[in-house]
Parts: structure tokens; C-alpha cells; sequence
């Protein structure tokens, strides 16, 4: 029995597919009765990137996954992965893709292995041929001492490293990973992200979406800026910071309202761009420490400073209005 | 060159994990699937049976039969069916929402229509076995005297499926497990006690024997009692065959729709 036994994907010669796109998007939309999640997109999945969306809850990442995923017909505008209509040929697309999505949707009943060795049988491939295949995914997940294991009792994030192995057992061409760091603590996130990192270096590649603006500069070759169901920018992290942001921030706690309100207008005067947040001022700026002794109209009047580094987050507020945590 | 891909296969793939669900959990199963039947056989046909029977004739009113013969087909498809009825609702449920190895199904090749037919696949089988296993128990405490018996055990899976197909379409379609209990208590339940598996249908009023009609039960209790017992049915046996062929043809084609409305938009 072939590895595949009923697929023989539409594989095209390695130089035509370094040059086409594995996913192209040109206004893509997805509407749920009257609620519009996507509201228009256009986008490219290129060979061995790792493209992200990044956006608030609710911005439309997950509904452009899974019309990506092809397990959500798309209501208008066309998509192509792999050059094929996910519409008809959705099964050939995703049998070459991995999807990992935000509910890690594992077998609870049965053990870590099974759920790998049953995963592998969706896709069609033979028992023999999964055997070895298994070994290299638990190894990778770094679950090997888990294998006979009911899935249930393991943590957060080992059930995530599950869910991502489980996505490789077809080899991919793609790998879709929904909001991958979502509900981890900060040292499952740490191991995931190193996980990650191990499969971009081997050139696999990915499509993340994400909140975390951390995991989209950590991750991310290039991504798109969601906000409700439309893109508002694209790039790479780094271009995208130096397009929309100075290449500092000073963030300032006053100690009331009312001092921070002349902290702003004085920013204002400056000529600086502010952001005028509830409980803290931000400045944007390159020359962050020098700033700061300007904008206390009082002494005392200024409770703690940060100067940091521009980041996507920054972007985003600037983009929007809105913070990511904000739905 | 992308060849088809085949709905068969993805189909025995999606009854292969139930398959595989089933080697790890059928010892929590095994009382309600094995056991509980041949103790209503006992308790019935035995023990109640023994104290309406004067000696070994049969009853004029069971066709002529000894009680625990015309109660043990029934028991057979009966207990088949409460079973298959399940089927259709907790595990669907779970696989869609509570654990969603459903979701997770359709990020593979398989389709979201290839699932009931996946899962009725399964249940014909599982129902089978079920009923084999009783057989041979039913058999063994002399409730059985007839070869032609075995016809009754892919009668118990076309009767799980009959049942199980419209339930799992029901649950696809909803968002909530509140109307499984009573789906079981208010619908299976009474079925299971009027449907002719205890007492001949003759018994009950006209109104109800109705209703009993409509649902696959009876015909599958009928079929079964044919071939365990040659007891001669109401209705032509191809009628009886064709209720229950429809319950899970209708079933099975709403399902491949609140499936695919459920997983795959």
C-alpha cells in the first residue's frame, strides 16, 4: 500500500514550486448570515515562510484559517492552496496540510500513541509505514516517555505538542497553526515556540495566527495586521515597527489623571505622537530618556517610566486605537 | 495527476476509529451490551416465563410458543437498538463539541458527509456482534432451536442503525445534550417496552399498535422472531425491511447535511 492509498496529490516539480505560491488569497470573504468575519482579504503563503495574522480576538484570523484549512467554504473572492479550489478539491488540499487548531480536539480516550497512530490513519496511511513514523512524532513532541498515556491526564502543554506532532504525520506542505500558545503558561509557551522554531528551520512552512504580538515578532517571516475582518497592514515585523512606530517608547505612570493630562498636552507641544492610555501615557519617540525629564510638569508628578523598544503592539495600537487584549 | 478520492475509504477510516475506540473502552460496555440482555433473558423468559407456562407447550397467544422463545428475539433487537439509540447522541455530541475528534477528522482527507455513514457502518457491526453474542447465549439456555436464528443478528444491526441515523442527525443539528435523556426515557424506553419484544402486539390498543408501526422497533422484533423462531410476520418481511432501510436511508442522508452544516462551514 502506497503511504498516501487514496491521494496522489498534484505534486509539482521542486522548481515550479519554489516560484508559485502555496495559498493565495484575493479578496476573500466569509460571511456567517448577517455577521461579516472577513471582510475582504488578499494575501500569499510563500514556500518555507512563516506567515502570520495577527489581530484582536474576533478580527477574523480563525474563519481565514479554516477557509485555508478548506473546512469553511469561502463566501466570495477566490483562494487557491497548493493552485488547487479548496471548494472541490478540498480532501487532495488537505491531505497536504497539517492543521492545528485552538481546541486541541484530541482522543481523550485513548493513549498518546494511538491518537498519533489513528491520526496518521485519516490521512490514509498504512499501519506498517506509521510505526516508524509515530517514534519520530513522539519524539519530536517530546513525548516518547508519555506514549501509553490517555491523553486526558496530560498538561496544557503537552496536549499542544500532541496536537502539533499529530499535524505532521502527513509531511506537510503547510502547517496551519491557530492561536498555537493560547492558554499555555510561559514555560510551555517557551518549549512550543522552540518546537516551532525547530520546524521553520527546517524549512517547513507555516501559517500562525495569533494575539500574542510576542509570538508573531518571535515567529513570524511576514504577517498581516487583522482588525475587524480586514487587513490593515503587511510586512515583516521589523518593517512594519519602523513603518508605523519610532524606534522607542517611553511609557509613563503619573501619579493622577490630572498630572498625566498635562504630561500629554506637554508631549503634544513637543510634537511628539502620544498615546493616552487609562492608567499611563505613551510616548513615541527615538530618544526615549530624553524625553522623560520634559514631560514631568511637576516634580514628583511621575510615578515610574519604561523606555522599550517599539514592538507590534505598538503597531497595533497605532494602526487601530486598540490594544490585542482588547476584543 | 490527482486522483479521486474515494468516499469509501474515508468512510472505513472514520468506523476504524470507532473501532479503535471500542478495543479500549468495551470493558466499561461490556455489562450494558452483554450482560444486562441475557439477565432480562433470565428474569423473563425464565423466571416470569416459567410461571405462565403450564408444562413445555407453547402459548396459544405467542404463536404457539414457549415464553422465552418469543422473548428472546425480542430482547435481541431491543437491546440492540437502546444501545444504538446512544450511539446517536452522547458520542455524537462529543466528537462535534465536548471533545471534537470530529473537528479534528475533517483537517484530514475525510469529509464531514463521510462521518454518519462512518459511524453507521460502525454500528451495524457493533450491533451485530452484540446480538451474535446474545444468540449464543439465548441458544445455550434453549431460547434458540433454529439455524436459521443467525438472520437475526444483521436484523439487530439494520435495526441499531434505523435508530441510531435519525438521532445522530438530531444531534449534529444541536448545540445542546438536554433532550438526550429524555429522547431516551420519553421515546426509546416505552419502545423498547410496547414494541411486541415482551408480549404480542395484539395486546395493546389499536392506537398505540399505530404508533409502534411507525417507528423501526417492531419490524426489526418482528424479522428477528421469523428467523429464531418461524413465527410468521404482520407484515411482508420485504415491508418490514423497508422501514428500516428507510429510517437509516433518511437518517443517513439528513445527517451528511447537519454534519457538513456542523463541521465544514
Amino acid at each position: 500500500m502506497s503511504e498516501h492509498d487514496t491521494i496522489a496529490p498534484d505534486r509539482t516539480g521542486p522548481d515550479d514550486r519554489d516560484r508559485r505560491p502555496l495559498a493565495e488569497a484575493r479578496g476573500l470573504v466569509k460571511r456567517f448570515g448577517d455577521f461579516t468575519a472577513v471582510a475582504g482579504i488578499d494575501f500569499e503563503v510563500h514556500p518555507g515562510e512563516a506567515f502570520g495574522f495577527l489581530g484582536p480576538n474576533g478580527a477574523g484570523k480563525t474563519s481565514a484559517m479554516r477557509m485555508l484549512g478548506c473546512t469553511s467554504p469561502i463566501t466570495e473572492g477566490e483562494l487557491q492552496v497548493f493552485g488547487l479550489d479548496p471548494q472541490r478539491d478540498g480532501p487532495q488540499i488537505r491531505s497536504r496540510l497539517g492543521v492545528v487548531s485552538q481546541m486541541d480536539n484530541l482522543d481523550l480516550e485513548m493513549t498518546v500513541q494511538e491518537n498519533l497512530v489513528m491520526y496518521g490513519r485519516y490521512f490514509g496511511i498504512s499501519r506498517s509505514v506509521l510505526a516508524d513514523k509515530v517514534e519520530e512524532l513522539l519524539a519530536f513532541g517530546q513525548l516518547t516517555d508519555r506514549r501509553a498515556s490517555k491523553v486526558d491526564p496530560l498538561s496544557g502543554g503537552m496536549k499542544r505538542r500532541l496536537s502539533i506532532a499529530r499535524a505532521l504525520v502527513n509531511d506537510p506542505d503547510l502547517i496551519l497553526l491557530d492561536e498555537p500558545t493560547t492558554g499555555l503558561d510561559p514555560q510551555a509557551r517557551q518549549l512550543l515556540w522552540e518546537r516551532l522554531w525547530t520546524l521553520k528551520s527546517e524549512g517547513v512552512s507555516l501559517v500562525i495566527t495569533t494575539h500574542y504580538m510576542d509570538e508573531a515578532e518571535q515567529l513570524c517571516d511576514r504577517l498581516v495586521i487583522m482588525d475587524q475582518g480586514l487587513i490593515v497592514d503587511e510586512g515583516s515585523p521589523a518593517a512594519l515597527i519602523e513603518r508605523h512606530c519610532p524606534r522607542e517608547v517611553v511609557e509613563i505612570r503619573y501619579r493622577s489623571p490630572d498630572v498625566q493630562a498635562l504630561g500629554a498636552r506637554a508631549a503634544t507641544d513637543l510634537g511628539l505622537r502620544i498615546d493616552d492610555l487609562r492608567d499611563r501615557l505613551l510616548v513615541y519617540t527615538d530618544d526615549g530618556e530624553g524625553v522623560i525629564a520634559k514631560l514631568e510638569p511637576e516634580p514628583g508628578a511621575i510615578a515610574s517610566t519604561l523606555v522599550r523598544r517599539s514592538t507590534l503592539e505598538d503597531v497595533f495600537l497605532t494602526l487601530t486605537g486598540r490594544s490585542l487584549g482588547e476584543g | 495527476m490527482t486522483a479521486p478520492v474515494t468516499g469509501l475509504r474515508t468512510v472505513a477510516r472514520v468506523a476504524e476509529r470507532e473501532l479503535q475506540f471500542f478495543a479500549a473502552v468495551w470493558r466499561a460496555m461490556a455489562f450494558s451490551l452483554f450482560i444486562a440482555p441475557f439477565l432480562y433473558l433470565v428474569a423473563m423468559g425464565i423466571g416470569l416465563g416459567g410461571m405462565m407456562e403450564d408444562g413445555a407447550a407453547g402459548r396459544p397467544d405467542l404463536g404457539g410458543l414457549p415464553y422465552r422463545t418469543f422473548v428472546a428475539p425480542g430482547i435481541l433487537v431491543g437491546t440492540a437498538a437502546q444501545f444504538a439509540a446512544g450511539s446517536g447522541l452522547w458520542p455524537v455530541m462529543a466528537g462535534h463539541r465536548w471533545l471534537g475528534f470530529h473537528r479534528a477528522m475533517v483537517n484530514t482527507p475525510i469529509a464531514p458527509t463521510s462521518i454518519p455513514a462512518g459511524l453507521l457502518s460502525w454500528i451495524f457491526v457493533r450491533s451485530s456482534v452484540q446480538a451474535a453474542v446474545f444468540l449464543a447465549i439465548a441458544t445455550a439456555v434453549g431460547a434458540i432451536d433454529s439455524w436459521w436464528g443467525v438472520l437475526a443478528v444483521p436484523v439487530a444491526g439494520l435495526t441499531g442503525t434505523a435508530f441510531a441515523a435519525p438521532l445522530m442527525a438530531y444531534t449534529a443539528s444541536t448545540d445542546s445534550d438536554m433532550a438526550f435523556d429524555p429522547i431516551m426515557r420519553i421515546v426509546v424506553a416505552p419502545l423498547y417496552l410496547f414494541s411486541g419484544a415482551f408480549f404480542p402486539l395484539a395486546a395493546v390498543p389499536d392506537w398505540i399498535a399505530a404508533i409502534i408501526r411507525i417507528f423501526p422497533l417492531w419490524h426489526g422484533i418482528e424479522l428477528a422472531r421469523k428467523a429464531t423462531a418461524g413465527l410468521d410476520t404482520e407484515w411482508p418481511i420485504a415491508a418490514n425491511l423497508a422501514v428500516l432501510a428507510a429510517w437509516t436511508g433518511v437518517g443517513w442522508l439528513v445527517g451528511r447535511r447537519t454534519f457538513t452544516t456542523r463541521l465544514g462551514s
